[in-house]
């Protein structure tokens, strides 16, 4: 009961929102993140002790063998305290906020919340697949409503792009209800499912793109850099700590175990595109002046490092993925928590015009150095033990795909210190001058990031021994 | 049986009310009582067909799934009269006859989802166009108006010919009338039969608007007074579909002879896609986007007609449910406005919140997203597709064009809710308010459990 609690806090929160009028919608979705975060916390913990309890099974449609089918592992469990954690932090950065129709705001906010909590839960395919869909739809309302000046060309090619992939994934899976003997959509009876390898082959595709779209890995990622741009801050940090996660555990739960003869041998093949994506993305960074496009860039390369680990398919790089996408989605909103300051304070997103920051903000000036370390995966903060198991699996896999991937971290490196340079250091200007440093709402949210980089960076055996509970 | 006798009494009775009742709203309200009487006699139906149909001289056989299509039918032109029954009386004098001409084409769509007599089909088919070809010119005053009467007159006319001509090489070929016993799955097939299926395929394929048999579809859909391009475009097309349906999973189904049709009309399907989807694309005005939008609709709705199994004949109830309400819907808004153009719509989102939730709701059906009755619309007609097997490629051309179909879907949306601007609303009554609340309500909850409605089939 407690996994439908998960999506019923958030979703029932967020209709109620759409209702109130001044703070209301702000005290409200903080309650809701709250009580989404106890829960999350408690599934954990009962995730320990009695796993049964958080599966919960209901008739859907009975006539197609469709049923409504919630329940959480290690995977599950840690993309849904994730989930709550990041919508925590973006409501506690913008309370202090005004944000413009604050009840849509939040309301669509909430709803996003529950689509998102809804595909990380779902063990059935068809509800799977309509949760997939429905985290989107209001992720575009918002992109398109509070976003920059290109927001509705921007969003909506966003839009389209991970629609057809979602369509091209909708194939696959009736495809497969034919298959499995029970005529079922259960997660169970698609792993047991005995494909020919002819099958599996472009079967793989049709889920490959599906979720290639949504991380993105090179050449479906056109979309990310505008969307990331374009979008309202707060929407960002969602899409990037948590939406990219989606596909990531697409291929996870969906597409490793259903089709693991299709993904063998198509493996080489992904982990080459996601290797090209790491080197791609990386030379791109390091030539933009624009915040926002930067740290978008580098969360490309980032999930290319992911997905490659997770084509690579062993132990050491699973879990390497599964405790990166944890730690990624933490530091990432880290980041855009500070950008969002900077814009707030600035009102510009472009590099060249900042500077000497660190003497007016000093606060967020260690916040920023120390998260972009976390980024970049210095030892003793949480990027560090994530990217140390997935070289290391890589290397396993192939030693010269490591060898690339591994350029990857070079140019974080130089990308990420000529961001800082830039941005807190050197000379100030008139308008850097007039900035202020962090507010307590601020503070509170990005000491929490700091927390967890340290603690997750010192101790990672908690995360490491809930990610490593299978189903 | 009921529904037919109970439409085309409706039908008449009411061309009877126009002389004598002056008053417009008593029309309207006489003819919407007709259409619960008509609803609840067909569904009195359900509980003796629940066991197996039965067929009344060899012409009608009432079934399970034409109990429900009509059902489907008749529910949706009653929730088109509480809509849009009060836009009648803007097109011109004669309001009873216009709500008169709407029960006789409802009294051949009941026929055409029960024949089982290709006569039947014959005189279903007449029965739902020459009503159409009225209605298409009841605004006199239109110059418009008057073409689009007499293109599709001229043209409808013309496959009518068609398909009888198709009728008489069958009956040729066979000797006999009744689609249950023409046995035309024998290998080999005899020429005639053989052209005689191509021809009827290509008249039907006219009357549902499929490509390449489409070109008066856009001009008789934008021409014709909206209110009753709500009508043609919708309920009457499913018409069309279930008899298209009707002749090829009984008649034509199974043995050598379904090869041969399958490959032409999955071909026809396909290029109703492609260009349906890509000419809506171009549309200035919301109206004649919504035209094309029905040509793209019916090459999904093709998919069903090709693929002979379970679900496409559940697929096609709930096509016709989903793709009527949300049309209807979405017209039903459009006629509250004075510019059709996309630009009409910028802002409604903050004069009419209502108005635009509903419109977009509508629209995510017609675009199949999930939690609305669209997405298990499209879904069947796919899982039909995949499930007959040879048809793949088919399947992954309608999935691209549904990703293009988005794109002129949300135009309207993104017009709505993102742009600024100050569209001239007409007054909203409450009463319409209410019927736009219960079609949201009936898109949603077909849209969570389909269940519902195929779950009797």
């Amino acid at each position: 009961m407690l996994t439908v609690l998960l999506i019923l806090i958030p979703f029932i929160a967020g209709l109620i929102a759409f209702g109130l009028k001044g703070s209301g919608p702000k005290v409200l979705g903080m309650i809701a993140s709250l009580a989404s975060v106890a829960v999350a916390i408690g599934t954990v913990c009962t995730l320990h002790a009695a796993p049964q309890k958080l599966s919960f099974v209901t008739e859907w449609i009975p006539q197609l063998g469709s049923q409504f089918r919630v329940g959480l592992d290690g995977m599950g469990a840690m993309l849904c305290l994730l989930t709550a954690i990041a919508f925590l932090l973006v409501f506690i950065t913008i309370y202090n906020r005004d944000t413009e129709r604050p009840n849509s705001f939040y309301g669509l906010m909430l709803l996003s919340q529950a689509g998102l909590v809804g595909v990380f839960t779902a063990f059935d395919a068809l509800q799977f697949y309509v949760f997939w869909e429905l985290a989107l739809i209001p992720v575009y309302f918002l992109c398109s409503m509070w976003g920059g000046e290109k927001r509705i060309p921007v969003t909506f090619k966003f839009f389209v792009y991970t629609f057809l992939g979602s369509l091209l994934m909708l194939v696959g899976i009736i495809y497969l209800y034919f298959q499995t003997p029970d005529h079922s959509f259960s997660w169970t009876s698609f792993t047991h499912l005995q494909l020919s390898m002819g099958d599996q082959q472009w079967l793989f595709w049709l889920f490959f793109v599906a979720f290639a779209i949504k991380m993105p890995v090179f050449p479906f990622h056109t979309w990310q850099p505008d969307t990331y741009e374009q979008s309202p801050t707060p929407v960002t940090m969602i899409l990037s700590g948590v939406m990219v996660k989606m596909g990531l555990f697409g291929v996870l739960r969906w597409l490793v175990p259903v089709l693991p003869e299709g993904t063998a041998m198509w493996a080489d093949f992904a982990i080459v595109l996601s290797i090209i994506g790491i080197i791609y993305a990386s030379c791109i960074a390091m030539a933009q002046s624009d915040l926002k496009r930067l740290i978008a860039y580098s969360s490309i390369a980032h999930i290319g490092l992911m997905s490659a680990a997770i084509f690579a398919h062993n132990e050491q790089s699973t879990q390497g993925v599964l405790l990166q996408m944890f730690n990624h989605g933490v530091n990432i909103i880290g980041l855009w928590i500070i950008v969002e300051v900077i814009q707030n304070r600035l009102g510009i997103k472009n590099m060249d015009q900042m500077g000497g920051m660190a003497r007016k903000a000093p606060r967020m000036a260690i916040f920023l150095v120390i998260i972009s370390l976390a980024n970049i995966g210095l030892p003793l903060t949480n990027g560090f033990i994530g990217e140390f198991l997935m070289f290391s699996g890589l290397f396993q896999y192939n030693h010269w795909f490591m060898a690339f991937a591994g350029l990857g971290i070079i140019l974080a490196a130089v990308y990420t210190l000529n961001m800082i340079q830039k941005v807190i250091f050197g000379e100030g200007n008139a308008l850097t001058d007039t900035t202020t440093d962090l507010q307590p709402g601020e503070t509170v949210a990005l000491s929490l990031v700091v927390i967890m980089i340290f603690v997750l960076g010192v101790y990672p055996q908690p995360m490491l021994d809930l990610v490593s509970k299978a189903f | 049986m009921n529904a037919l006798i109970s439409t085309a009494l409706s039908g008449v009775v009411l061309m009877f009310v126009g002389l004598f009742v002056r008053n417009k709203q008593h029309i309207k309200f006489f003819a919407i009582a007709a259409i619960i009487i008509s609803f609840i006699a067909n569904l009195a139906l359900y509980p003796t067909v629940q066991l197996g149909g039965y067929v009344l001289y060899g012409m009608i056989e009432v079934s399970k799934f034409s109990v429900l299509f009509n059902a489907v039918a008749l529910g949706a032109t009653l929730l088109y009269f509480l809509l849009s029954g009060s836009e009648f009386e803007k097109v011109g004098e004669h309001v009873a006859d216009y709500f008169a001409l709407i029960f006789f084409i409802l009294a051949g769509i009941t026929l055409a989802s029960t024949f089982s007599n290709l006569l039947m089909l014959f005189l279903a088919i007449e029965i739902m166009s020459i009503p159409q070809y009225v209605l298409a010119g009841a605004d006199h005053k239109s110059l418009k108006s008057n073409e689009a009467s007499l293109k599709y007159f001229l043209m409808g006319s013309f496959s009518t010919g068609i398909l009888l001509m198709g009728i008489a090489l069958i009956y040729g070929s066979v000797g006999t009338f009744n689609i249950t016993e023409l046995g035309l799955g024998a290998d080999p097939v005899h020429p005639l039969a053989l052209c005689g299926i191509i021809l009827m395929a290509f008249a039907l394929a006219f009357k549902v608007s499929a490509v390449p048999f489409h070109f008066w579809t856009p001009d008789v859909y934008d021409g014709s007074p909206t209110v009753f391009t709500a009508f043609m475009a919708t309920v009457v097309k499913a018409g069309g579909f279930v008899a298209f349906l009707r002749m090829f999973h009984v008649a034509f189904a199974g043995g050598a002879i379904s090869q041969h049709w399958t490959l032409i009309l999955s071909i026809i399907t396909a290029a109703t896609l492609i260009l349906g989807n890509f000419s809506a694309v171009f549309q200035q005005s919301v109206k004649r986007m919504l035209a094309y939008s029905s040509i793209a609709q019916a090459g999904f709705m093709m998919f069903a007609v090709i693929a002979v199994n379970q679900f496409a004949t559940q697929g096609i109830v709930l096509y016709a449910a989903a793709y009527s309400l949300a049309t209807i819907g979405v017209f039903a808004v459009l006629m509250k406005l004075k510019d059709y153009t996309f630009e009409g719509f910028n802002g409604l989102a903050r004069k009419q919140p209502l108005l635009a939730l509903a419109t977009a709701i509508f629209l995510f059906s017609l675009a199949g997203i999930p939690v609305t009755a669209g997405f298990f619309a499209k879904y069947f007609v796919l899982a039909a597709a995949i499930q007959h097997g040879h048809l793949l490629w088919l399947v992954i051309v309608g999935v691209l064009c549904a990703a293009i179909s988005v794109y002129y879907y949300f135009r309207v949306i993104i017009a709505m809710y993102f742009k600024q601007g100050d569209p001239e609303v007409e007054p909203v009554s409450g009463g319409f308010k209410a019927a736009l609340v219960l079609t949201i309500i009936l898109v949603l909850a077909l849209g969570l459990f389909p269940g519902l409605l195929i779950g009797c089939l």
